[in-house]
Formats: C-alpha cells, structure tokens, sequence
C-alpha cells in the first residue's frame, strides 16, 4: 500500500479516477463503449480523441522540459502544419487522390521538424534562454501561419486527409492509434535506446553532462526538432477534424495546456527525470476535464476559472511539501519517509 | 615609523554558520594610509571577514570599532555610509551607462530639482584625472577595459568620502599591465591617507604592493605582519598550517616506468590567455604527475586544458608522439582521456540520476544513444565497480545526491574507470571527503599507475602529492614554474620554498 501511495503517478492518477467518477455520476451511460458500424463510440474514446493533439504536444514538451526547457512555439507550429497541409491539398486538382494527401502531410510534417530544429539551435547553439528562443516562434509562427493561409481560413474536402482527425482505421479513432504509435515510438528511442539516460544527465547537470563526453548540442536540436514533429502531427489532426486551417485560433495557448500535463504528470519544470506515462496521465486529466465542464453544465463564463481550481489541487497533491504539512499528522511514522522523499538532502 | 591609531578595529569576532564556525576570535586592524592584505587559502575565512565588516553578515561575538567608536552595521549601505567601501571581483556597476553617470549614480548633482549633467561630468573628469586616470567621461563603461572599470568603481567608493576600502581580488581577472595601473592608483589612494583591505591570491601582487599582512587559517588568525619581514616560504607555511621545521619526509615513489623517451601525452606550450602561461608538460605510461601550488595557480586550468573542456589559445597536445586536437571533452574522451573535476556538485554529478545511471554515464555517452549498454552488461559493470571501490551503500538503485562525497567521488572514478583510460586527470579527488574514503582513492591511484595508467594528480596537500606523485610539476601564479622528480631528498618544504620563491630550489 505504501509503495502504491509513494508511486508518483498516484495522485494524478486519484485525480483522473475523481473526475471520472464525477462524470459517471452526472451523465447517464458515461462508462458505455459500443460499437456502431464497426466504429467505437462512447464518452470515454471521445475523451481519447479530443485529447489527442495535446498528447502529442504534451509529449514532446516532456522531452524539451526534462532538458531543461521549453516550447512556447508548439502552438504556433500546430497551426502552421494545419495551414500548409490544407493549402497543398487545396491546391490540389483532386482533393482525394492519396498521394497528393501524403505529400502535403510530409511538406508540412518536415517544416514542422525544421522549426522545432530551429528553436534547437536557436537554444543549444546560439545559447539563447529556451523560453526567449521559442517565444520567438510562438509570436511569428502566427504569423507565418497566417501567410500561408493568406489570412483567411482554409477550407478542404479531403476524405484521406480527413481521416487523420477524424476517421476510424481498425474500429479504433486514427487519432488514437497515432498516438500509440508515437508514444511506443518515444517510449523505444527514451527507454530502450540511451536517449532518455543522456536528456535526463543533459536536464539534470548539463555542464557535468559535456564534461561526460555528451554532446549536448545535437541532443538538443534532435529533442527540439521531435517536440516541432509532435505539434505538427497534432496540428494535421486539429485541423483535419474541421477539414480548415484557421492560422489565427489553430492550437491557441495548446502550449499553456501541454507544460501543464507534463507538470502534472510528475516531471519537474527544472529538467531531469522525466514521465511519459505521466505526462499521458496529464493530458487525459486535462481533457477529462474539459468534457467534465461540457457534461455538468459548468456555465461558459465560469470554465476557466473551474479549470485552474482543478488544476491547483493536482499540483497541491503534487508537492510534497504541501502533503506532508496536510497529511502528515494522520499517517503513521512509517509513511514519514515518503513526505520527506522530495526533499532535497544536502550531505555536508 | 610610529604607528597611528588604526581606523579600524575588530576584535574577537565569531561567526557560525550551520555546522562550520567560519571565523573564531578573529582580530583584525587596520591603520590609515597602508595597504593591508588579507591572507588565507580557501574557507580560511577571509570573504566572511569582509562580509562582517560590510554588512552583509552580522556577528556572533566579537566587536567592530571604526574611528575609535563602537559600531554595527545593519546592512551594506549602513557601512558605506559610515565609510566602508568595497570593489568586489565582480563588478557591480551598470556597464551600458556613462562612466559619469556610474561615478554619481543615485547622487546626482542637481540644480532646481533637475539633474545637473555639466556639473557631474565635470566633477567625474576631475575625480578620475586626481586618479591619474584620463578617460572620456560621457562614454558607456562598457567601452573601457575592465581595468578601467574596477577603476571607476574605486573612484565611486572613493568619492562617497571613504576612509576604509576593501579591495576583493580587484587583480584576478586584469592583465599585468593593468594590475600595475591598478595598483598606482591604490599608491595614489594610500597616500592621500585611506586604509586599503586587498584580497589576492597572487603573491607577487601581495608583496608588491601590501604594506602589512593579516594570515587567516581555518577561520582563526595566524598573525599579523609587516610584509617587509615575512619571507614568502614562511608566508606559505602559515597560510598551509605547516612550520618548516616540522615537516617531515615523506616516501617518494620512484618511477619505474621508461622514463622522458616518449611520453604517453605531451603538451607543448599549451596555454590560454588569462587562465595558464604556455606550459609544456609530458607523462608517461604508468607514471603519476603530481601538480602543487596555491589556491588560482592554474593547476585547475592545465587539467581542464588538457581535457578540452576549455580551448587553448595556443600550443598544441601529442599523444604516442602524434599531434591531437582536444577541442571538447568527447574528443579527449575519444583518447582515452578522463577528468574528475573539483567541483564534484556542479561538473561530476547529475543529483538527480541513480548511482548505476551516473556510473555508466561516461560510457553510454562515448556508445551515442543509438547503441544503449544492455541491462544484464549494466548490471554486471555496476556491480563490479561498487564491489571494488567499496562504493557505500552498494544499491544501483540508489539516487546518488543521497550518498556521502566519499562514495559520491568514488562514483566519478568509476565513471571513468569503466572506460579504462590511458590517462586520468584528477583535480582534488580528496578534498572534502573522509579520511577512510581519502585513503582508498589514495590507494587506488597507486595500484591504477601500477597497472601502467598515467595520471594527473592535483592537490592542495602537499603530502598527498608527494606521496603519489613520480614527478611533480610546481605553479605560481598560473605559470607552471618547475618540474621536479620526487627522489628521495624531495620534501615539501622543498615544494612550498618553490611555490613561495618562484624558481627551483
């Protein structure tokens, strides 16, 4: 039991099932899953669908930040894939031939990893703060967004490019299933590859990390560059579920949300260890959320604020320092050492 | 010459801090128009000297006298305004502004409320000129030296009617002819009758130009004399805690190995502005090189060369006589070359990581991420090192910011031992861990270079580096000065006379 309670991902995970079991209550049929023409409907896989753009991001924030950074630009870029993909495909003399759709998907996708390589350099080689360099992106990635568009809103008819958003491959959302595929795909390159020991070394000491032999630049642009790939990814979704690219609203403040789930799902703003699962767990928390605020009639004026209520407690349930004021008194001297966990011990 | 009243006076200060008594009955004078060095290697106390004089600490015990009255400084302004003035290392001033503007800054001259520009120009112009210093006053600093700067940073803290000046290493970062123009204008100060604190680690400096020397050691006071009659080896034996006469021989270890033919690694006049003089050093297979010298005399600086963590400006390596470029520490580790720094807290570990991640760091970094070390291989290295530097508690798994600094240390060697490098360069690996912990590195380096490892063995103790080293190269002032073979008539007096004269002995 207590090592269950010492889990890190046993608060978000309380959350998730409080929020849950909120919705069970309010909405008839909330847990029903069922099959319709071979597709799977139910609030749960909606909860899964809508949710996946901001796993995706939240994803390749989780990287960036266990450097020891941050994306503001993914935002920006989610609406600067959308735009190109459906200006190709609007430009295209047949809207559903296969290979036009493939093209547009990998011009937008490679200009989505040259920019995320660029707020890469712009950290690791001009060694420009994280936060300046991708708020550079974030403000003119807009812009070029709106470029690409010729400041109006794009609308397409594509029935392949509508899938990536919105269609169903194997009775499972697309969206879902490309998301597992990234996720397993991050989990290999991280967990089985070497690449999560260097990040969380480079996070976690990057000078001590040079000094180690790492080469530290390159694993920057390369983490950046994925964390540019996954905003791209979630901006075709976002923007193939409206079959439109609007330059201007695409994936707006995606990025607020993203930093939030992974720092909700336990990996720490200052860089090192980081949590893929939790970082999931984070975004499902937030899109939960989201539904919940639909589901019980949260009126509209009040969301935001019903939002960073939620969001408060998650991170009060987080810190340690606060459990252990809150909770102390009721545990058993036993569980103290996990209050005391978090803490840093200086050895003299 | 009889002495005037000393301007200011502590006597029997203490201060504590969590776990460390920084200054214990510490007496400290200061007579008007002297130039008085504080002295002491580092922790000796010195920088929690000046900050209780400044303000920046309060005291535990002990009381602060300035012009004969009793004081207590409440903050660093309450100390300025009683005339205590400082120039840290680090100048805090505001470079993007006018040298005049920094002079006079939040006390402007005024006329009608609004600030009167002609006149603080011209106030600045003859501060600077009575300072021997011509300068255009209406520039930014910024476009002056950072010589200049420190200047126009003494000119404020001379103009707001100083009578005491603390000068903190003002010299560390200036070149030679700028440490003299540095120290005309202190002349120039002392003259005019202000009592001048000066903080160096050079020793040149200190006897060019200090009239009197007060010695820190530990946090307590050593003595205070005139420079004129303290020879420097005595100087270094107090500042180190040792009387000549008290040394003792310690072994030396000859070299077995095949001697000056053809060194392992050689640096020819390797060097860098501002951090070593070009130094030429070589070390063979099996051979250990010890480096001894004060606290900034380089010795940090040849090892971080010789690792490519930093850029030689000039000179050139040789390893098995062929020329090696070193310009980052991945293409040293390519040569199989490894570096334990100083600093274990801020360059070795990754607090966050466990013992087995920061053991095989090293190693999967020199693989690349695409080509992990399998878990099963992992395991079997991790726990070979842990069993054979007796790494403490023996668990992978371990976070390491939770071990001692022994074990924390002993983790940094395995991290290079795994690699099996053909020279180890470590700087202080003994320095603030256990005597226990102390003498199994000890050991450990003796059995390395018995297995025909070359390594670089850096250290403030000077026994230490006698009693490992083959050879031991001697720096001063960021010179490396002497290389000496340590023969069995080789002691540490002999190392602290070279250190304190400057020549081999």
């Amino acid at each position: 039991m207590s090592a269950l309670l010492r889990h890190r991902l046993f608060w978000p995970g309380v959350v998730l099932a409080g929020l849950l079991l909120l919705n069970v209550l309010m909405t008839r049929n909330f847990l029903a899953i069922e099959i319709k023409d071979g597709h799977l409907y139910g609030s749960l896989v909606d909860i899964a669908r809508f949710g996946a753009p901001l796993i995706l991001v939240a994803l390749g924030m989780t990287l960036v930040i266990a450097t020891g950074g941050i994306d503001l630009s993914v935002g920006s870029v989610v609406a600067i894939a959308g735009a190109l993909a459906c200006l190709r495909i609007g430009d295209l003399n047949d809207q559903n031939s296969v290979g036009g759709v493939l093209a547009a998907v990998g011009i937008s996708l490679g200009l989505a990893v040259l920019l995320g390589g660029w707020n890469g350099f712009l950290v690791a080689g001009a060694g420009i703060q994280p936060i300046i360099a991708t708020l550079i992106l974030m403000v003119a990635g807009r812009g070029l967004a709106q470029l690409i568009s010729d400041g109006q809103i794009i609308t397409i008819n594509s029935g392949p490019y509508k899938l990536i958003g919105g269609g169903y491959w194997l009775t499972l959302p697309f969206g879902i299933i490309v998301v597992l595929v990234v996720l397993a795909l991050t989990a290999f390159l991280t967990r089985r590859l070497a690449l999560g020991l260097l990040i969380e070394a480079v996070g976690g000491n990057a000078e001590a990390s040079r000094l180690s032999g790492i080469r530290a630049r390159g694993l920057l642009v390369t983490v950046y560059a994925f964390c540019g790939l996954c905003a791209g990814i979630a901006g075709l979704m976002i923007s193939s579920n409206v079959s439109s690219a609007d330059g201007n609203n695409a994936g707006l403040w995606i990025e607020l949300d993203a930093i939030l789930a992974v720092v909700i799902g336990g990996t720490s703003l200052a860089g090192g260890r980081f949590s893929l699962g939790g970082t999931v767990l984070g975004a499902l928390i937030i899109q939960t959320l989201t539904t919940t605020i639909y589901s019980i009639g949260v009126p509209p004026e009040t969301t935001l604020l019903f939002k960073a209520l939620v969001v408060t407690v998650v991170c009060l349930l987080q810190s340690p320092a606060f459990r252990a004021k809150v909770f102390h008194r009721r545990r058993r001297p036993s569980a103290s050492s996990t209050a005391s966990e978090g803490k840093v011990k200086v050895p003299a | 010459m009889s002495a005037p009243a000393p301007i200011l006076r502590m006597s029997g200060i203490g201060k504590q801090f969590p776990g460390v008594q920084a200054l214990d009955g510490v007496d400290f004078r200061l007579l008007p128009g002297e130039i008085h060095a504080l002295i002491g290697e580092n922790g000796a106390g010195k920088s929690t000297l000046i900050k209780v004089l400044t303000g920046v600490h309060d005291i535990d015990a002990g009381e602060i006298e300035l012009a004969g009255r009793k004081v207590v400084f409440a903050s660093p302004l309450a100390a300025q305004q009683a005339g205590i003035s400082t120039v840290y290392q680090e100048i805090n001033l505001c470079a993007n502004l006018p040298v005049a503007e920094n002079i006079f800054i939040g006390r402007e001259p005024r006329r009608l409320g609004r600030i009167h520009w002609k006149e603080m120009r011209r106030r600045a112009a003859e501060l600077l000129t009575r300072l021997e210093i011509d300068i255009d006053v209406s520039a930014p600093l910024s476009s002056y030296s950072l010589a200049v700067q420190q200047m126009v940073a003494i000119a404020r803290a001379v103009d707001i009617d100083a009578r005491v000046l603390i000068l903190d290493e003002p010299t560390s970062s200036l070149d030679a002819g700028e440490v003299a123009q540095l120290f005309r204008v202190m002349r120039r100060l002392r003259d005019e009758g202000i009592a001048i604190l000066f903080v160096s680690h050079f020793l040149d400096q200190l006897y060019e130009i200090s009239d009197r020397m007060t010695i820190l050691r530990n946090g307590r006071l050593v003595g205070e004399y005139l420079t004129a009659e303290l020879p420097q080896v005595e100087l270094v034996a107090k500042m180190i805690g040792r009387e000549l006469a008290d040394l003792e021989r310690l072994e030396g270890r000859p070299y077995a190995g095949e001697g000056k033919s053809a060194p392992l690694l050689e640096a020819r006049g390797l060097g860098r502005a501002g951090m070593i003089e070009p130094f030429t050093l070589g070390i063979g297979e099996g051979e250990v090189v010890g480096l001894a010298g004060l606290l900034g005399s380089g010795r940090t600086e040849i090892a971080r060369l010789l690792f490519g963590a930093d850029h030689a400006g000039q000179g050139s390596v040789w390893i098995d006589g062929e020329q090696v470029g070193l310009r980052s520490p991945r293409a040293a580790v390519r040569h199989r070359i490894a570096f334990c720094p100083e600093n274990r807290r801020a360059e070795g570990l990754i607090p966050g990581l466990t013992v087995r991640e920061n053991l095989i760091l090293a190693l999967q970094a020199a693989r690349g991420w695409t080509r992990p070390i399998p878990r099963s291989k992992q395991e079997e290295l991790v726990e070979k090192y842990i069993t054979a530097l007796n790494i403490r508690p023996a668990d992978p798994d371990q976070v390491i910011k939770n071990l001692s600094g022994g074990n924390q240390q002993k983790v940094m060697l395995a991290r290079w031992l795994i690699l099996q490098p053909r020279l180890l360069i470590l700087d202080e690996p003994t320095r603030g861990i256990d005597v226990g912990a102390k003498a199994e590195i000890q050991r450990l380096v003796t059995e390395l270079s018995d297995g025909g490892m070359a390594v670089l063995f850096i250290s403030a103790e000077l026994e230490e580096v006698l009693r490992l080293s083959h050879r031991v190269g001697v720096l001063r002032d960021r010179r490396l000065i002497a290389e000496l073979d340590n023969d069995d008539d080789l002691t540490t007096g002999d190392l602290m006379e070279t250190i304190a004269s400057g020549a081999a002995s």
